[in-house]
């Protein structure tokens, strides 16, 4: 019946963890600024994109 | 014409296009930039928005004093001999555009090793190579692709801002014990009787005990606090029953687990502090690109060319000037202290200072006050203070500015708790008296029931999450308020007072009025048309009013600085300018800006200019005098006034001619009278009347830039909607007021389990969260019903 220790030690480490992990977020800054990483994540090859435009930019000029 | 718009900044090309690569462009400027993007690349820029850029301004030597080791120390957050990282603020930053470009600032310099932006906040933090490029070159990078950081006096604070996050820390443990607690408590709320549960309760209660201590010794610290400080001051504040409750179920679970007389109400316990927590949260709504804290030092240059003995000039930081020094002023710059003009055509824009709205001109010799901008060309200065001892920064010295307003102000819970607290206890000894006689063995714990299930959850939660959402409303309407409390000072306004240039009255148009004989239709042809030619303010201004004419070639064209402008077209003479220029022979004193106009020598009449008044002020006054009493408080002359009682309601008592101190001492002698005074202004003029007014609404164009210290910030888009917005915090009050009735609904539902002895731990854990989500929910609810009634 002891199994209920080792259950309760893995539920309560489990917490514990999740928690640190949540601290360590706020104090790195990570809630500061909740707007700019949602634009950020959606810029992913517009130079590459800008590069296969540039050929064509120049044929029409 | 075909009127084409600027492919960078997307304004409105006029006459001059310039085309470039088949795109239109408004400007050299706007060109360049497209260049340098062009060649680097970068021209993805345009695809994610479109013309989201900004017209690069000249900033020929205005960053010199950036190679300053002091000033670069102070305005860097981290410096080492090869990496140097600095935050710098930029107010047009407003698209993805921006993020995108200000992020890829390593493709236009190579030493610039990474950029990260804050769109919240319109910052940018940008790390360089300080061995291969410096700030100065960065700025001039920014500032060259339209993108010019705002440095102010305001940088140059020592240490850097430092962000308080115990809040969420604590909410973080509170959330984190309740969830846990809530679990561990299962077994018990269903009084299952297996025998391994037996066997394990004190192991989960003692590990519920472990997760309430640093719920009730961290995270509720503040209202014990709080709590102390109330009653040490001799009142009965939300917080002094909050604390009660607290300790009363700690202490009680702790002994009832200790004895194994029950299982405790740490569940509850946990769950009260978390509500209460999240309440606060919510309350704290803030605008990161606002503030609401400016003083002088935001409008202020942080460093001013300095003229040495030999000629050579020089930047120095501000508060470096002293008494006697040659300073170099030039156009658009401000003047940081006050001074006497040695060198140069001056012509200064006092608007910051006193809200007169035109400029005006100095000769060398007179004396100008700091706080104006110098809008004609480089002038030369001797200084003549310091800039703390200025005029303008002076103001800043009276008390009003060091003045909480938040104290001495008992808000609506307080108000509340008194009775509440005082009728709790009451109830707590009655019972508990009746108890002693009937069955003492139950005394205690009556006692400590009542005090736990009265615990006034509910009732503090009601004001923060209906001001709370309240504050959101309000800021999705262009109305951004600094706290809650200020939303129930302005229910309780009396008095409005308003400023009026630049509140009332719009800085950008003005309205013009002729009077004399009228202009033949060749006349109006060439007196455009010499407007035209003319980049005086007031010739671009009367330029902009009049009807459109063909664009003809005058014969002669003259500017006479200072006087005015005589131009000559066929057989038309026409002389534009001040009255002495063109010859008026009746020169009376005008308080108001006029423009004379004589034809061949023959004085035919003038153009009166007329402040615009904004939109919807004459209603809003009308809306505003039923229940307020108006006032306008101008420091501006009186030429306005016959106009301002037209336009106003005939009670309005209008003051004119009145100094930034003036504005400041008429409010506290109102106030001395009893009234409660909002103040609605504008300018650093106002700053003073904004500090000392109950509640201080800053009327802004630019929500980004330009607001002196106050406690609210309206758009001008929505001026006329003040009075609906006053209401609104009048309401807000009375649905606060409602929700107290429903909370005291509860606590008699709890009383009455309470009082007779019979309260079970799972009924305080079922009433207590039920009574502060339904109050969440009434108040949610109503708070958007008010918001939906503002739009």
């Amino acid at each position: 019946m002891s199994v209920i220790y080792i259950l309760l030690t893995i539920s309560v480490i489990v917490g514990v963890v999740f928690f640190f992990i949540f601290i360590a977020a706020v104090k790195s800054g990570q809630y500061d600024d909740s707007y700019t990483p949602s634009v950020r994540m959606l810029f992913e090859d517009e130079l590459v994109k800008s590069k296969t435009e540039k050929p064509i930019n120049t044929k029409t000029d | 014409m075909e009127n084409k718009t600027c492919f960078h900044c997307g304004d409105n090309c006029g006459n001059h296009v310039i085309s470039f690569q088949e795109k239109s462009f408004c400007c050299n400027g706007c060109k360049t930039v497209f260049e340098i993007f062009n060649e680097n690349d970068l021209t993805c820029y345009y695809d994610l928005q479109n013309s989201p850029g900004a017209i690069p301004k000249e900033i020929d030597g205005k960053y010199d004093f950036l190679s300053q080791e002091n000033i670069i120390d102070k305005l860097t957050e981290f410096r080492s001999d090869h990496v140097e990282i600095a935050t710098l603020y930029i107010p047009h930053i407003h698209c993805s555009s921006c993020i995108w470009i200000l992020e890829n600032l390593h493709k236009l310099n190579p030493n610039i090793s990474g950029s990260q932006v804050n769109f919240g906040k319109k910052t940018v933090r940008i790390t360089y190579n300080s061995e291969e490029t410096d700030l100065k070159s960065v700025v001039v990078l920014l500032s060259s692709i339209g993108y010019e950081p705002y440095i102010s006096l305001d940088d140059f604070k020592s240490g850097k801002k430092h962000i308080n996050r115990t809040l969420i820390y604590k909410l973080g443990v509170a959330g984190f014990a309740f969830g846990n607690i809530m679990f561990l408590s299962f077994p018990e709320y269903f009084e299952v009787n297996e025998y391994w549960l037996e066997q394990y309760k004190p192991l989960f209660r003692w590990l519920m005990f472990a997760l309430s201590v640093p719920v009730v010794f961290y995270s509720a610290q503040d209202y014990f606090i709080s709590a102390f400080k109330g009653l040490k001051a001799k009142l009965l504040n939300i917080d002094v029953p909050i604390a009660l409750g607290v300790s009363v179920l700690f202490i009680r679970s702790t002994i009832e687990i200790m004895l194994d007389l029950g299982s405790g109400f740490f569940d509850s316990l946990a769950g009260l502090v978390f509500f209460l927590l999240v309440g606060k949260f919510f309350q704290q709504k803030t605008y990161d690109f606002l503030s609401f804290e400016r003083d002088y030092k935001s409008y202020f240059p942080i460093a001013i060319t300095k003229i040495e003995r030999d000629g050579s000039e020089n930047s120095i930081q501000v508060y470096d000037i002293e008494k006697g020094d040659r300073l170099l002023i030039r156009n658009e710059e401000l003047i940081p202290v006050d001074g006497i003009l040695i060198n140069g055509k001056a012509k200064i824009d006092y608007s910051f200072v006193t809200g007169e709205s035109q400029t005006v001109s100095k000769q060398s010799g007179d004396k100008l006050f700091a706080g104006g901008k110098q809008t004609a060309g480089v002038i030369e200065l001797e200084a003549l203070k310091s800039v703390e001892q200025s005029y303008l920064t002076q103001l800043w010295s009276n008390d009003v500015f060091n003045k909480n307003k938040e104290e001495g102000f008992t808000n609506i819970t307080n108000n509340i708790s008194k009775h509440f607290t005082i009728a709790i206890l009451t109830i707590a000894f009655i019972a508990t008296t009746f108890w002693l006689f009937t069955d003492a063995s139950k005394a205690m714990s009556v006692f400590t029931a009542v005090l736990i299930i009265a615990c006034p959850c509910a009732i503090a939660l009601s004001a923060p999450f209906t001001f709370g959402n309240l504050l959101r409303i309000f800021g999705k309407l262009k109305f951004y308020i600094k706290n809650a409390s200020v939303i129930e000072q302005l229910a309780q306004i009396n008095t409005v007072i308003f400023d009026k240039t630049g509140t009332i009255t719009s800085n950008k148009t003005s309205n013009v009025v002729y009077e004399g004989e009228s202009l033949s239709d060749f006349e109006n042809l060439v007196l455009k048309n010499s407007l035209r030619g003319s980049n005086h303010p007031l010739s671009r201004s009367l330029y902009n009013l009049l009807d459109e004419h063909n664009i003809i070639t005058l014969d002669t064209f003259e500017e006479h600085i200072g006087k005015g402008i005589e131009a000559q077209h066929n057989d038309i003479n026409l002389k534009i300018g001040s009255a002495n220029f063109v010859g008026n022979p009746q020169n009376t004193a005008v308080l108001n800006t006029t423009v004379h106009i004589s034809s061949n020598n023959e004085y035919k009449g003038k153009y009166t200019f007329y402040n615009s008044y904004r939109k919807g002020v004459s209603k809003l006054f009308n809306q505003l005098k039923k229940h307020f009493d108006l006032v306008i408080l101008s420091g501006d002359n009186e030429g306005e006034r016959e106009n301002l009682k037209k336009l106003l309601p005939a009670k309005t008592k209008l003051i004119f001619n009145q100094k930034p101190e003036d504005k400041l001492e008429f409010i506290k002698y109102h106030q001395s009278e009893g009234a409660k005074v909002l103040m609605v202004g504008d300018g650093l003029n106002d700053a003073g009347a904004l500090a000392q007014s109950n509640v201080g609404i800053a009327v802004s164009e630019d929500v980004n830039v330009f607001s002196p210290a106050c406690d609210a910030i309206l758009d001008v888009s929505k001026f006329r909607q003040l009075y609906s917005y006053i209401m609104a915090s009048k309401s807000a009050i009375k649905i606060i007021k409602w929700s107290f009735l429903l909370s005291f609904f509860y606590n008699i539902i709890g009383l009455y389990f309470a009082v007779t002895g019979q309260l079970a731990p799972v009924i305080a854990a079922i009433l207590m969260p039920l009574s502060s989500i339904s109050i969440v929910v009434f108040t949610t609810i109503c708070t958007n019903l008010l918001g939906r009634r503002l739009k």
